[in-house]
């Protein structure tokens, strides 16, 4: 039992340490993509340290409590998802589970901005659900097709069936599904052709506007947590997995690298045409290859 | 006694983090905008120092005011300066933010800006350079470090002074948190 709990908080604390460590990496990333030297890659640690000693503001109690859901819903996906080696939960129905948690960090946000009653974040916050909507849909069809073809919906059975080398990977089995779980996960992660919930020059940030000093901390941690669940379920779905913890977040840091490289050269799509993209092509491929995997 | 070192270390700690990540919300008024984004992009990239933009003054460490205050701009620059959190710092770029520069003798624009908010930075000229302001950044790094850039305590002791002041100017400003 309490072994159990230091193991909850030791992978808690290792995906914050490695979740900063990749936001420093792609920060580095992007400035030199632009053309500039960029801090340094431990800049993240240094700017999350420096936000708790800073003095904060509450707005009441449904904004603490909407900031802790939204920490706290990313921990719980984190615990789901198997890192590595490390698999805490290995029941059927992982997969679908995580689908869920994921959406609670969005719900704990808009619970703060409801509690701050800034009109930015609420504009910021409708802009994420909306663009949930388009995202989820073509990555569902992919999860569900995915679960047909390997008969399991618990995420580490996935990553059993692509063991035993590179040709069992679902890259090679399922390309046109993994090119739109990548397509995807760009939405997921907000990332810049879909940043429009958080265009910090149009609406200041979205709905961390009110979130000053220990809170816009806890943000960063949520954000650096989100990184690495995100990019670890890429990896654990498409890329086969991996028993060794160092293959593991190399795999990882590809796809994040992948990610951050094709977010820093794209503008900003509207929300709008972000939902009408993820309705357009992406549905229809995800659509198609299900018809074709099925049958 | 060793109590107090030991705090007194973790002050500096402290410190030393703080130099080396600060959030600026930039308030462009007057002429001093155009200088910042060649400072902020690959020409002379202040990142490298750890200094970002935030995009809200809840998020950010220092405030920048970048030119001349008309009496209607002072007033959200109050309110911008309130919202922000402590410890928070103030730069004053150009010599309109010194003195009034070449608005001196105009009617509606403040001439010294260290009447109505604390200023812990003054960098002078008119426009000064990219070159310039990264100088005074690296300044008021220094000044972070030995703890002197301290504006914001001087604004909480000292609130009547400043108060009386901006109520000259403006007449009654609405407090809000
Ligand atoms: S100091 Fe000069 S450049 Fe700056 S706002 Fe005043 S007039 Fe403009």
């Amino acid at each position: 039992m309490i072994l159990n709990i230091f193991g909850f908080l030791l992978m808690a604390f290792s995906a914050m340490a490695l979740g900063l460590l990749f936001i420093g990496i792609a920060r580095k990333v992007v400035a030199r993509v632009q053309k500039r030297i960029g801090p340094p890659f431990y800049q993240a640690y240094l700017d999350v340290f420096k936000l708790f000693t800073k003095n904060s503001i509450t707005h009441g109690f449904i904004f603490d409590f909407g900031a802790i859901m939204a920490f706290g819903g990313m921990i719980t996906t984190l615990f789901f998802v198997p890192v590595g080696p490390f698999v805490l939960y290995g029941m059927n129905g992982t997969l679908l589970l995580v689908i869920y948690l994921m959406a609670v960090a969005y719900l704990g946000m808009a619970m703060a901005t409801v509690g701050s009653g800034n009109p930015l974040a609420s504009v910021g916050i409708s802009r994420a659900l909306t663009q949930m909507l388009g995202y989820e849909l073509p990555f569902i069809v992919v999860l569900l097709t995915l679960i047909y073809s390997s008969n399991t919906s618990s995420i580490i059975g996935i990553v059993q069936t692509q063991q035993s080398g590179f040709m069992n990977w679902n890259l090679i089995n399922i390309p046109i599904g993994t090119a739109i779980a990548f397509v995807t996960l760009l939405g997921l992660m907000g990332k810049k052709p879909f940043d429009a919930p958080i265009a910090p020059s149009e609406i200041a940030s979205g709905p961390v506007v009110e979130h000053g000093g220990k809170y816009l901390a806890f943000i960063m941690l949520q954000h650096a947590v989100s990184v690495v669940v995100k990019t670890a379920l890429f990896v654990d779905l498409f890329l086969g997995g991996g028993n060794n913890i160092f293959i593991f977040i190399v795999k990882m840091l590809i796809v994040w690298l992948l990610v951050t490289l094709i977010g820093s050269i794209f503008p900003r799509f509207k929300v709008e045409e972000g939902v009408l993209f993820y309705w357009r092509w992406p549905l229809i491929a995800a659509l198609l290859q299900a018809v074709i995997i099925i049958f | 006694m060793n109590n107090k070192y030991e705090s007194n270390k973790w002050q500096e700690v402290i410190n030393w983090v703080q130099t080396r990540s600060l959030f600026m919300l930039h308030y462009c008024t007057g002429c001093g905008a155009i200088e910042l984004p060649p400072t902020m992009t690959s020409r002379y990239d202040m990142s490298r120092f750890g200094i970002g933009p935030a995009a809200t003054p809840r998020q950010a460490d220092i405030l920048l005011i970048t030119g001349y205050l008309s009496t209607k701009t002072l007033r959200r620059v109050i309110y911008t300066y309130e919202q922000m959190q402590n410890p928070k710092f103030v730069m004053g770029f150009g010599s309109c933010t010194i003195n009034g520069g070449m608005y001196w003798d105009s009617y509606n624009t403040i001439k010294q800006l260290d009447k109505y908010i604390p200023v812990d930075l003054y960098i002078a000229g008119c426009m000064p350079r990219p070159e310039a302001i990264l100088e005074g950044f690296l300044k008021l790094k220094e000044k972070i470090e030995t703890g002197s850039a301290d504006g914001y305590k001087k604004y909480n002791k000292e609130y009547e002074k400043y108060k009386k002041n901006q109520e000259k100017v403006l007449g009654e400003v609405k407090r809000r948190q």
